[in-house]
């Protein structure tokens, strides 16, 4: 490890140490703790996990544990932008499965694999967003676009392509 | 406590005085449907264009404002969901009682010339009903609203939902007040146990018996909690609830804590609805500013501490105990009972578990009594429900109707009838409606006049559960809809008992069985057995639950089944497994380019004549379908 890379490293467990204070290092505050940090790395690194663990004095497994059982936390980085599909009923009756399948022909991924080689985009599915009003409903960042068709979705993808390929 | 008593009334008296230049008021829906429509930027066009029209334009009359304006002002304020979804963004008129629907940004100059000239509403922005020329300029002539009873909506879709004056200003927290100052626990207790209300998350117990049950219990320290983790795709009742109108939800925990003597609260609220998460935050914080949460509530001298939780989006923590796992930080797995949370919940206190929709009922029973709360509804089913009405109907979103409507109503009046993918309308009954999610049932065209409450659906093997109602058209494959059930409980199911863990497993295999083919009349006796074990073997309702799609299904499309598994058929022609390729002699133009690309010479047929396919030589490798520009080529 480099010495930057060492600095790097100690900061990042000092903004974690923070996280914890800030729920004064209750373990029962895991799940507030685990959100916290994600909302710092956009996902949970294997080391913060184990020093979260150390931390609050519970096994590793314990965080691990939790971690994975959630389906909102991520352990593996995600892209740039995140492109959460939803396949509640109401969408999945009203073909959010196509909508699924363009836009991961679009960004060239296969079943297994939801972030592009890039790391721009990640594409999740979830169970239900809430807007079943609005089905087939696709979020890109937070930004809910719905009563969509297949094509509509590749265009809203593409578009934030090119909106990234302008600004580079 | 006179205090108190002063400040909810001059509160109200504040607010009125405040808002009492306001002439008109223009109200943009800010739900979730409505946001994604664009509403919030229809709100700045509003505010835009009525202040270069030379208006005094108020965006905020919060309790917090100060500023008086002399004279006449109109009021552009947002507020939580208006229920139709489908027709947003939605922008009402008060007092004229317009509503608009589908508004643009560029509908806004219109709208505020019509407002000032007087020349009545903009037609083009009125709904329209399929198939008749009148356009509907309110609430009130709209099929969709007219069958409905608002009681729990109702201040949805009227109130700002982070003003907390408005709220007082239409009787807010009177309930609560008159809970601890007037009435003994136990009173309040009465008073619900009297209204019938029943819980609204799924399984339809008694909510007053279940508050009289934790009452009764020793201890010095009982917790309430408020379940906000609305897992069920295809319903969003607690969702519109928690954003349109926080305080009702804030208010029924505070006359909860007081029916069982709680000095703490939480509500648990899904990850997956960040608005929902910080309008609770905001109007706990509010809450507590107000006195009417602390150590001193309402002047009472004892207290109530409440808190926000977020959920990290697991189905299971729905169930009760699950619930408790998860905010004691741990994995949300379910555990068994007894212990009931009445007994030892919460750090092993005394804890009363309450669905959104029960809790925000519940100032409604106190304010107006148990009596006319019973007025609507059935003997045994009281009140008013509310539905996520969604699939494949023209009037998508979130009704309320008084137990005991008919699926007809809900479906055909609502509903406004059956539609293709895309939204159409299309002159054909539906095929099925689902209600309750992955634990319910499905409901046939058999059960249209069967009135929707607790009792009735449960004699046909479905549940009111949360209230997603999916309608499901003709071409929807119900050996299909049970499998994307089974997925959605296979993935969610904690792992924690293996009836549940390895039996919806084992399930979801059968059903891909039947679905690609490899089915046999066995393959349905083991389905439907497995699916017994697992309903009666299971720890905790989901997994107790989880095989109702499956056994409803079996048990109203059984023909469905067989088909598959004994004709090799699809009778929706949705399993692509059973699909025969096909070109239709409509759209052919017999220009040959398919049948020069396919590789086994399966097309046969001549130059400007409809070619044919030879379902027995054709691979299904979809080379045919590429190369044709006529769409004509189905079922390969």
């Amino acid at each position: 490890m480099t010495p930057a890379e060492a600095l790097i490293q100690t900061r990042q467990f000092e903004r974690v140490c923070e996280i914890l204070d800030d729920h004064d290092r209750d373990p029962r505050s895991l799940i507030p703790i685990l959100h916290a940090v994600q909302e710092e790395y956009r996902y949970l690194p294997e080391k913060v996990l184990a020093f979260v663990a150390n931390a609050l004095d519970i096994p590793p497994a314990r965080v691990y544990g939790v971690a994975t059982f959630y389906a909102h936390f991520a352990l593996a980085p995600r892209g740039k932008h995140v492109i959460k599909l939803c396949d509640g009923t109401a969408c999945h009756v009203r073909g959010s499965i196509d909508l699924l399948g363009a836009v991961k022909n679009e960004l060239h991924l296969d079943d297994d694999q939801h972030t592009t080689p890039d790391m721009l985009f990640t594409v999740e599915t979830v169970s239900c967003l809430g807007a079943c009003g609005l089905a087939p409903v696709m979020v890109i960042d937070d930004e809910v676009h719905g009563l969509l068709t297949a094509e509509e979705a590749v265009k809203l993808v593409r578009n934030v392509r090119h909106g990234e390929e302008a600004a580079s | 406590m006179m205090n108190h008593v002063k400040t909810l009334e001059t509160m109200a008296t504040e607010y009125r005085e405040r808002t009492r230049s306001i002439e008109r008021r223009i109200v943009v829906c800010a739900g979730t449907g409505c946001i994604a429509g664009g509403s919030l930027k229809v709100h700045e066009a509003l505010v835009r264009v009525a202040e270069e029209r030379g208006l005094d334009v108020k965006v905020s009359v919060r309790y917090e404002t100060d500023d008086q304006h002399p004279g006449s002002s109109i009021h552009v304020s947002g507020s939580g969901c208006q229920g139709f979804c489908q027709m947003g963004p939605l922008v009402t008129l008060e007092p004229d009682g317009i509503l608009y629907t589908k508004v643009k940004v560029e509908d806004a100059e219109d709208i505020v010339t019509a407002m000032i000239d007087g020349s009545g509403p903009v037609t083009r922005l009125l709904y329209h009903e399929p198939g008749k020329d009148e356009a509907c300029t309110g609430p009130e002539d709209i099929p969709f609203y007219q069958r409905q009873t608002r009681r729990v909506l109702g201040d949805c879709g009227r109130l700002d939902p982070e003003d907390v004056g408005e709220y007082i200003a239409h009787d807010g927290y009177q309930a609560a007040r008159q809970a601890w100052t007037h009435f003994s626990p136990a009173e309040v207790c009465a008073q619900v146990t009297e209204s019938g209300l029943r819980g609204r998350g799924g399984g339809g117990f008694p909510t007053g018996r279940k508050w009289r049950l934790t009452l009764d219990q020793p201890g010095d320290h009982k917790v309430v909690v408020c379940n906000g983790d609305e897992g069920d795709p295809g319903a969003f009742m607690d969702r519109s609830v928690m954003e349109g109108n926080p305080h009702s939800v804030v208010e029924g925990m505070l006359i909860a804590a007081r029916a069982v003597g709680a000095d703490r609260g939480l509500v648990y609220v899904r990850a997956e609805y960040p608005l929902a998460v910080s309008r609770m935050r905001k109007a706990v914080e509010d809450a507590k500013s107000l006195g009417f949460l602390g150590d001193d509530v309402l002047g009472t001298s004892r207290p109530f501490h409440l808190e926000v939780m977020e959920g990290a989006g697991a189905f299971v923590c729905g169930e009760e105990t699950a619930l408790l796992a998860s905010v004691a930080g741990r994995r949300g797995m379910p555990s068994p009972k007894p212990p009931f949370p009445s007994e030892r919940g919460l750090d092993g206190q005394p804890t009363v578990i309450n669905n959104v929709e029960t809790l925000a009922s519940i100032p409604l029973i106190l304010r107006k009594g148990p009596e006319e709360y019973r007025r609507l509804g059935t003997a045994t089913s009281p009140g008013t429900k509310t539905f996520a009405l969604t699939g494949h109907v023209a009037n998508t979103g979130l009704i309320e109707v008084p137990f005991g409507t008919t699926l007809r109503e809900v479906v055909e009046t609502i509903g406004g009838g059956v539609t293709d993918d895309r939204g159409n309308l299309i002159d054909e009954p539906f095929k099925a409606v689902q209600i309750g999610g992955p634990s319910g049932g499905c409901l046939t065209r058999d059960h249209l006049d069967l009135p929707l409450d607790f009792d009735s659906l449960g004699t046909v093997g479905a549940m009111v559960g949360s209230g997603g109602l999916v309608v499901m058209n003709q071409r929807t494959c119900m050996v299909k809809v049970a499998r994307f059930f089974m997925q959605f409980t296979q993935n969610e199911s904690c792992g924690k008992c293996v009836p549940c863990r390895e039996g919806t497993r084992q399930m979801l295999i059968l059903l891909d069985d039947i679905i690609e083919g490899r089915g046999t009349p066995d393959t349905l006796a083991l389905l439907e057995r497995t699916a017994n074990t697992v309903s009666r073997a299971s720890l905790c309702g989901l997994g107790k639950t989880a095989p109702s799609p499956v056994l409803s299904t079996l048990r109203h499309f059984r023909d469905e089944y067989e088909a598959h598994v004994l004709h090799e058929h699809c009778p929706a022609g949705q399993c692509e497994a059973f699909s025969v390729p096909e070109i239709d002699p409509e759209l052919c133009r017999g220009c040959m380019v398919c049948l020069r690309r396919c590789p086994v010479n399966a097309i046969s047929g001549s130059r400007k004549e409809p070619h044919v396919i030879d379902p027995e030589e054709c691979i299904r490798c979809g080379a045919c379908v590429e190369a044709c520009k006529f769409n004509a080529i189905v079922g390969v």
